[in-house]
């Protein structure tokens, strides 16, 4: 029997599909502190600014480009890229869109087996913490964090075991194809997903306040710690005449409280940050505009991949869109509302203020779980929801992978799962082993998962804007379209987009390479560079050669396909 | 919450509610929409 080429099942699957893509632990863990950090009101225009002028339109782009490349009979970013530009680069360039996915699954398996692992602790009654340290010591001990090796342990409190299952678990649906594999998973796990993430809401919305003695940690708090606009911060002056901010406050009657305790004091006062300054801070802009691209999964290779297993008359301007709007739902309207408010209602607005991602989502909420009532259950539901939203994104990492192999090797599915099997076993077992610090992991995901993330949304879109030609595109984008894509996007993504992305790119460089505070105005080298350069440290530079031993092996296979060389393998 | 938090909140959760609901609406009524698109595949691409 002759094989059949890929495609998807139903339209709304594969909307689905890139849904699912799209939303992971950054919607429910990364948006919630950065909105806190910067500002609730300040930070959603910047938010909402930047999905217009950037999300979107490479959203669009992607998906047009992708279902084009698809109808030449190319699955993959070099041969799309290849198939568009006419230019023969193009297709090695085309092989970062192979070579982030790959590599950022390599980790993120790593962090969706911390996900299952926390949620099979909590429904076996193995999270009483009673202090954020307890908190701390577990997640540090689970992921090995002290030193190399300590992760690999099969037990129900090491990693090992979930790691296990959640590989074995993407590689199964993934061999089971687009439609019986991808698709199916997602359109039962994103209702599923959205169904319990709404339970949980329900949950934090009724929490009140738990602990009479602490008045101010209740669910309104957290709201306002999230959401006002305007913040309140208690600043003290330093010798040099600086100020430097102490605490934010949030809540009322402790303003009032430190307004009339720093009245007389000269070197402490309480200041009101207003949304005008904290929309001239570049860092706010920085932080909005990075948040979108990582949550709607652009840049990433995927979208261009999934599309293009879409036919000549299926809608991609709408698809795009739902796809786009059941993210944005999933991460303004309910992560916006669970994690923070129900963070503060246990912790305070001090216990919460200044946590990253991981601290967030592994120190802080496990502790506001075990405090909770039926908090074994809620735990376990949300770190099961994450882990849901972790496989559905980790799942369409591998496509782009499986895609390019099959086309470059001309090999079949079954072989190029095994190959890419390979490949990314040997690249988490590094990720796990080298847990120390999570060294190996904060590496890959600095210079892939967002330094080289910029670099091929900058490609994608002047491709779709300058050598496609963005009348082209749009001609394209309407082939068999529901809706049509407002003209005013014409201009957008010819000039706005790369125009704002490049200015972006250049304030990340200036912020997390060279270490430039655009507050302040001082630099210092990044840690990144640092690991590199100025104090060489072993399993960064390990990281690199891992991430250049991909890359070569992508540009080798792209050099000897002969297809690669022609324009379309219909042709 | 403040009274201007309370408005960031409305207006940013209802357009992006909004939005995710009125996609859902043209998706399920466009004509053909929830047609499969190709027929189930009823074994793995090898196959």
């Amino acid at each position: 029997m002759a094989k059949q080429p890929e495609s998807w099942n139903s339209r709304i699957g594969v909307i689905l599909a890139v849904a699912g893509s799209a939303v992971g632990l950054g919607n429910f863990l990364r948006f919630p502190g950065q909105a806190a950090e910067y500002g609730g009101g300040a930070f959603m225009l910047a938010y909402f600014i930047s999905f217009i002028l950037i999300g979107l339109p490479i959203c669009w782009a992607e998906w047009a480009m992708g279902r084009h490349g698809g109808q030449a009979g190319f699955n993959s970013a070099p041969g799309i890229f290849n198939y568009i530009t006419r230019k023969p680069a193009f297709k090695y360039l085309g092989a970062i869109g192979v070579l982030i996915p790959v590599i950022i699954y390599m980790y993120y398996v790593y962090i969706e087996a911390w996900c299952l692992g926390y949620s099979v602790n909590f429904l076996t009654g193995h999270m009483d913490f009673t202090s954020i340290e307890d908190s701390s010591n577990f997640w540090g001990n689970f992921i090995g964090i002290g030193e190399n090796g300590a992760a690999i342990g099969f037990g129900l409190s090491q990693v090992g075991i979930y790691l296990l299952v959640v590989f074995i678990l993407n590689f199964i649906l993934i061999y089971r194809g687009l439609s019986k594999g991808i698709e199916l998973f997602c359109t039962y796990a994103m209702p599923t997903l959205v169904l319990i993430a709404v339970l949980i809401l329900l949950r934090v919305l009724t929490l009140g306040t738990p602990d009479a003695s602490m008045p101010d940690r209740n669910v309104n708090n957290g709201l306002g710690f999230m959401w006002n606009p305007t913040k309140h911060v208690v600043e003290t002056q330093q010798q040099d005449g600086s100020w430097i901010v102490e605490r934010q406050i949030v809540d009322r009657a402790a303003l009032a409280v430190a307004q009339a305790d720093t009245a007389t004091k000269a070197t402490t006062r309480v200041r009101q940050v207003t949304v005008k300054e904290q929309l001239w801070n570049p860092q706010l802009w920085l932080a909005a505009a990075g948040q979108i691209f990582f949550s709607l999964s652009v840049g990433f290779g995927v979208i261009i991949t999934y599309s293009s297993y879409l036919s000549k008359k299926d809608d991609v301007v709408l698809s795009g869109l739902a796809a786009t709007s059941a993210n944005e739902f999933c991460e303004v309207a309910l992560g916006g509302l669970i994690t923070l408010p129900a963070a503060v209602t246990f912790l305070g607005v001090a216990g919460v203020a200044g946590m990253g991602t991981f601290g967030l989502g592994f120190n802080v909420l496990p502790m506001v779980f075990a405090n909770m009532a039926f908090g074994n259950f809620f735990g376990f539901l949300f770190f099961f929801l994450l882990f849901l939203a972790a496989v559905t994104s980790s799942l369409s990492m591998l496509q782009p992978g499986i895609a390019f192999l099959e086309e470059a090797l001309k090999i079949n599915r079954k072989q190029s799962v095994a190959f890419l099997g390979l490949i990314t076993a040997v690249g988490c077992g590094f990720c796990v082993y080298f847990s120390a610090d999570v060294k190996a992991l904060d590496t890959m995901d600095f210079w892939v998962g967002t330094f080289l993330i910029f670099i091929l949304s900058t490609l994608q879109i002047v491709i779709f804007g300058w050598l496609l030609g963005v009348d082209e595109g749009f001609r394209i984008a309407h082939q068999g379209a529901a809706i049509r894509i407002p003209k005013v996007f014409k201009f957008i993504m010819k000039y706005i987009s790369p125009l704002f992305l490049l200015i972006i790119f250049a304030m990340w460089v200036a912020a997390n390479v060279f270490g430039l505070n655009f507050q302040t105005g001082e630099a210092s080298t990044s840690g990144y560079v640092r690991d590199l350069f100025i104090e060489p440290n072993t399993v960064a530079w390990m990281s690199l050669a891992l991430i250049g031993f991909v890359a070569a092996l992508f540009v080798f296979l792209i050099a000897l396909n002969p297809d690669y060389k022609q324009h379309s393998k219909k042709d | 919450m403040t009274s201007s938090g309370w408005i960031i909140l409305a207006l940013s959760v209802g357009s992006v509610s909004l939005l995710f609901i009125w996609c859902i609406y043209k998706v399920l009524s466009t004509p053909h929409e929830t047609e499969h698109i190709h027929g189930f595949e009823q074994a793995t691409p090898d196959e």
